[in-house]
């Protein structure tokens, strides 16, 4: 059962921010996805091995070569900069 | 006939024939859509410039006698979620308006080098979240064969616009089912290829160990066309497979004499649409009247794979997302206001920017990885995931007396009405019940159209599911190919 606090602690966790209608809405519909997960608790998985890729591929390794540089590219798409640096806002804000 | 309602490997006769022009080609799709993308929506955005000096330069090769490929002059629409250079590219999403990508992915620079000409970018539920188009941020796509109805999703755009003949053909991507279910309720072709077989690099990323890329199309012939230039490895994408390519196209004609179907008893359950039933039984019958013969199999974790893909996709889903932080690109609350501290930024800017159905999806998979909860739901998905592929091969074991192919319905039901599943969350997961179990195993499979079944006075196309072993693309592609002509569906929606 998923309540109200549970879809707060998430949504936190997750950086998300939500309103208070979505909070109610969220946490019954959440809810019905997962009824939907009860019954994995119904097979026994003793001893049964994790997949969580099905290529069976392992390292895969390239040569270590330069590639044409993109940064003025992919600058054109930053929200806040200083000629070629992207501005991060303090981690700590001040005391109101 | 009309030149927008050509094949890919029609269109491409003509033009090696010098019957046709691209421009001619081109300029026909585009009056096509002029006629019906005010009532299809399968457009987010629409290239007519740039297409139209595509189709100029693909004719001057040809005349030089330089053509590069097949699909040299071909008018393609791509899916909004891959990466094209200098061409904005929003996933359907807000968080994503007025990105423009540096670069191009593997399979759009892949299809430019063949001489492709883009038509434009098609809509999708926002980051392939969905079975309808109905989550897109911009409004959803229309079903051509019923304006009520969605077209499916997420591919649904590019389903819908081939359907409704806006391009030769089209390039999705499917991570439970979003190139198969909407190709099933559109009536065209969908193939999603084994995990790997197809770059994932440029593609916004859903659910990384799901997703795959693949070919919409109105004929199996111009699918396995697409294939041969976008399957392959790719440096840019480790997980790419280095296996050769066959040529998908010069080996569709395969006598199915003795060829093993498999019929899973699991999918044939309640639930099912009887109409849908009856075109799935239909087209296994006539694919026995061909020479194949059904066997009875059972995948006995069938009923646990919906579980499964939903806390794998969306565990997934979670960390993908976590890069859309205000900082780097897309939307962000720091173009109007650079004084906000860091944690600010981050919760309006995901807050205000991510749909409600992407929310729903981030908070899932926080939950499923959470402390306390990760051995209860993503640990028992993941062992879960090997009981699901396991059943496949077996199914496909061929020393012990394994099937070819297997055929399920793609979807339970034909194309539903815009509205009718969006307020329930569950019961829009439900209508991929046949799909998503094929991407935790990674095998490849298509969907074919099969027949219609008639609501509200309108025809709306089922299509059946062909399963293949992994890299099995080949035979399923033939096994379609073949149904493809013994069934001979000559109607098209009347838009």
């Amino acid at each position: 059962m998923i309540k109200k606090d549970d879809v707060l602690l998430v949504a936190k966790l997750a950086r998300l921010q939500l309103t208070d209608i979505q909070i109610d809405k969220f946490s019954r519909q959440l809810n019905g996805v997962f009824d939907l997960f009860e019954k994995i608790d119904r097979v026994k998985l003793e001893g049964v091995a994790e997949t969580s890729q099905v290529t069976g591929l392992g390292n895969v390794l390239r040569d270590d070569k330069v590639v044409p540089d993109k940064s003025q590219d992919i600058l054109r798409n930053v929200p806040y900069r200083k000629e070629n640096l992207i501005v991060v806002p303090k981690i700590i804000a001040e005391k109101q | 006939m009309n030149l927008y309602e050509l094949t890919i490997s029609s269109a491409s006769k003509l033009l090696n024939e010098k019957k046709i022009s691209s421009v001619d080609l081109t300029k026909a799709i585009f009056e096509r859509i002029d006629k019906v993308e005010p009532k299809i929506k399968a457009y987010l955005k629409v290239l007519k410039e740039s297409a139209l000096a595509e189709a100029k330069e693909s004719d001057k090769r040809r005349k030089a006698g330089k053509t590069l490929s097949k699909i040299d002059g071909i008018p393609l629409s791509i899916k909004d979620l891959f990466c094209t250079r200098d061409v904005e590219t929003t996933a359907a999403s807000n968080i994503l308006k007025d990105f423009i990508p540096p670069y191009d992915s593997t399979i759009v620079k892949r299809l430019k080098d063949a001489g492709m000409v883009m038509v434009g970018k098609t809509n999708l539920d926002a980051f392939a979240h969905g079975s309808s188009t109905e989550n897109s941020d911009f409004g959803p796509t229309h079903n051509p064969w019923d304006l009520d109805r969605v077209p499916g999703g997420s591919s649904g755009g590019s389903a819908a616009a081939v359907a409704a003949d806006e391009c030769l053909g089209s390039i999705g991507t499917d991570t439970g089912g979003s190139i198969r279910q909407p190709a099933s309720l559109c009536g065209v072709i969908g193939l999603k290829p084994t995990y790997g077989r197809v770059s994932r690099y440029g593609v916004i990323a859903m659910a990384s160990s799901l997703d795959v890329v693949g070919p919409i199309t109105k004929t199996t012939e111009d699918a396995a066309l697409l294939m041969e230039i976008i399957a392959g490895r790719d440096p840019l994408d480790a997980t790419t497979l280095d296996v050769p390519v066959p040529k998908y196209s010069d080996n569709l004609d395969r006598n199915l004499k003795g060829l093993k179907v498999g019929i899973p008893k699991e999918y044939f359950t309640s639930g099912m649409d009887k109409d849908v039933e009856e075109i799935v039984k239909g087209a296994i019958k006539k694919l026995e009247s061909l020479g194949a013969k059904s066997v009875e199999i059972s995948l006995p974790h069938t009923d646990y794979a919906l579980a499964t893909y939903y806390i794998i996709q969306p565990a997934e889903v979670s960390s993908n997302l976590s890069r859309y932080d205000g900082i780097k690109y897309g939307f962000s609350t720091l173009r109007k206001n650079k004084n906000q501290a860091l944690e600010e930024v981050y919760f309006s800017s995901r807050g205000q920017g991510f749909g409600d159905e992407a929310k729903r999806r981030i908070m899932l998979g926080t939950y499923v990885l959470s402390a306390g909860y990760y051995d209860a739901y993503y640990r028992r998905a993941l062992k879960l995931r090997t009981l699901v592929k396991q059943d496949f091969e077996k199914a496909f074991n061929s020393s012990a007396s394994g099937v070819d192919v297997i055929i399920t319905p793609v979807s339970p039901t034909p194309a539903f009405k815009i509205g009718e599943k969006t307020s329930d969350p569950v019961k829009m997961y439900l209508s991929d019940i046949y799909t998503v179990p094929i991407n935790p195993a990674g095998v490849p499979a298509i969907s074919t159209p099969a027949g219609f079944v008639n609501r509200d006075g309108k025809n709306l196309p089922v299509g059946i599911q062909i399963i293949g072993p992994i890299l099995g693309e080949e035979i399923i592609l033939q096994v379609s190919h073949q149904l493809e002509k013994a069934i001979n569906i000559k109607q098209k929606p009347d838009i």
